[in-house]
């Protein structure tokens, strides 16, 4: 077999594990935009936060601690334990459930039947607040994230690839568990939302409010809930990003590539913005690969967006977005 | 004049039973415009019971409160022998309050299928995780909940549109498929605001049809509105008629027609 073409195949590989990870973030988006409406810009702070905290409680930091210790002239930062990270996960995922009501309480549920830029508004100031408010918590030193999830090369694929073509694949343990933990989220969340009661009552709610309270759904209920599986979808994303590139400020950023993913995928489908997400991971790493020395490098900081401005152009509503359909 | 503690016998030979639902002295404003002014009246177990009037005359306004939509300033709301403490819609709606909408509030993207299965929300009790394990109770209960809505969606005759999604619906066959909704919940009062708004006269019959077999068959208790006289009058056991937020008649179809307050409300009166 060519080199080019094995190396290729790598290159392809390697970016659809990249895309896993971008459709993480992706869906996120999906479900709030699916069940209320909101196009949630701090999607990818909740994830930061998520990350932030989950940090902290593993370490046992202590929460605020640069402010306590500037107000009060003291000098703790630890409380001197280590949870274990299932532990830690779990309490950082009460700690997004709670978010998530304070949110419903304070922002949302004063803004129902808003128009839609209203609601972005709104969350664009959620993100400027999430973010100083986690930097506050925790910090804003890079951290470094290890739940025991595994990381480095896979040597069986690596050594099976090598015996094969005779040249060795590098893919990262990390990613094949990222695989693994996007399939099975996204057959939880589909399932969730076709299947269960409370699913059944979120795309009710997303579709009609006065048709909704009428067979017994309490908004505020669904609204907390769906921001709570926002939550849980962010502190996925922010482990998984977290382990791989350390927890820092560029974790937020991710939700930006998650737009073309959407734009790709449709905001309102959840196998769209998985579809999407490898879609633009393979894109654009081949597209790197292939073209890139041609044009000196570094597309992939811009492949996703044109790809998405090609599809804006030519199919508005995404691969897998409801059709618009205007009656007249 | 009716007894207050027993029921009555229809025309047709029907039984109706005691008070379900008593309204007392409802009085609701919008700022300094009254649209219901001191209305008390009741309804019983298993009847028809229509509230009438022209355009802006306070029916829907009426059922609104009734359904917990609309706070009423003054009154009191009586529902099963107990006063009812100021209710958001949907904790009406779980205690068995049922309704449509005069301009049809479905779930356009749904099917028809999951727009009834909303209907169930409230005899739903299973939790998350038994639903996500889908053992026992789970089981039992969406079996059960399916056998319901079949029966509804058979009865109300949109079999062949179950996969269908609403929004792709003719408007006739939407409001049946709200109507449908409200039953799946096999509710103890069914409120329809104006069933037959906007139809055709064939569509009107058939409407007609579905909400006598729905009495008959399930026994369901049904206020509904309409300012569609003739069709209320052949529909109904007994009649509210409001004006301008006021009660002005209540009692069997007869006896409101030779009302002479409702025919000036209907005919006009001359002022002099």
């Amino acid at each position: 077999m060519p080199d080019q073409l094995i190396f290729g195949m790598e290159v392809v590989l390697n970016g659809l594990m990249a895309g896993v990870l971008y459709a993480l973030v992706a869906l996120g988006f999906v479900l709030i935009y699916k069940a209320s409406g909101i196009f949630n810009y701090a999607q990818g702070v909740m994830a930061l936060f998520a990350a932030m905290t989950l940090v902290g409680m593993m370490e046992g930091r202590v929460p605020f601690s640069h402010l306590i210790n500037a107000i009060f002239g003291t000098e703790i930062h630890h409380f001197g334990w280590h949870l274990p990270g299932l532990l830690a996960i779990l309490l950082t995922m009460v700690i997004m459930v709670v978010l998530a009501w304070i949110v419903n309480q304070l922002i949302f549920r004063h803004l129902v039947n808003q128009e839609p830029i209203i609601l972005f508004m709104a969350t664009i100031g959620l993100a400027y607040f999430l973010e100083g408010f986690g930097d506050m918590m925790w910090g804003s030193d890079i951290k470094k994230l290890d739940v025991g999830l595994p990381q480095g090369i896979n040597d069986w694929i690596d050594a099976t690839t090598f015996e094969i073509m005779g040249y060795g694949f590098f893919i990262d343990n990390l990613d094949i568990v990222a695989t693994g933990v996007a399939a099975l989220l996204v057959i939880a969340l589909v399932a969730f939302a076709q299947y269960s009661k409370q699913g059944r009552a979120m795309r009710a709610v997303a579709d009609d409010h006065q048709a909704a309270l009428s067979v017994g759904i309490s908004l505020n209920f669904i609204w907390v809930m769906v921001w709570s599986l926002a939550g849980f979808v962010a502190l996925v994303a922010g482990i998984m990003w977290g382990t791989k590139s350390g927890v820092q400020f560029s974790l937020s950023l991710i939700a930006l590539k998650a737009l073309p993913v959407l734009m790709l995928g449709g905001f309102t489908s959840i196998p769209g913005a998985i579809v999407g997400g490898l879609i633009i991971g393979v894109g654009e790493k081949l597209f790197e690969f292939a073209i890139g020395p041609m044009v000196g490098g570094a597309t992939e900081n811009w492949f996703a967006y044109v790809l998405a401005l090609i599809f804006l152009v030519f199919r508005p509503q995404g691969l897998f977005g409801e059709k618009i359909i205007e009656r007249v | 004049m009716l007894d207050a503690s027993e029921g009555y016998t229809t025309e047709d030979g029907r039984k109706i039973g005691g008070v379900v639902m008593e309204m007392k002295n409802i009085t609701l404003r919008f700022g300094g415009v009254v649209a219901i002014k001191d209305i008390s009246f009741d309804i019983r177990q298993g009847e028809i019971r229509a509230i009438i009037g022209p355009n802006g005359a306070g029916k829907s306004s009426m059922l609104n409160v009734i359904s917990g939509f609309y706070h009423p300033q003054e009154g009191e709301v009586w529902y099963q022998g107990a006063r009812r403490p100021q209710m958001k819609p949907y904790e009406v709606a779980r205690q068995g309050i049922a309704r449509t909408f005069q301009n049809i509030a479905l779930f356009e993207g749904m099917t028809v299928l999951d727009n009834v299965m909303t209907g169930r929300i409230r005899q739903m009790k299973a939790g998350l995780l038994s639903q996500a394990i889908w053992k026992g109770k789970a089981e039992r209960e969406e079996t059960l909940n399916r056998e319901v809505v079949e029966k509804v969606i058979d009865f109300l005759e949109i079999q062949h549109i179950r996969k269908t999604p609403v929004g792709r619906l003719p408007y006739g066959l939407k409001k049946r498929v709200e109507l449908a909704r409200a039953l799946a919940a096999e509710p103890s009062i069914l409120l329809l605001d104006e069933p037959m708004a906007g139809m055709n006269v064939e569509e009107k019959e058939d409407m007609s049809r579905f909400i006598l077999d729905v009495n008959d068959e399930f026994g369901t208790t049904i206020a509904l509105i309409e300012h569609d006289m003739g069709v209320v009058m052949d529909l109904s056991d007994r009649v509210v008629v409001m004006d301008y937020g006021k009660k002005i008649g209540d009692g069997t179809p007869d006896e409101v027609r030779r009302n002479q307050d409702v025919i000036d409300a209907y005919l006009g009166v001359a002022h002099d």
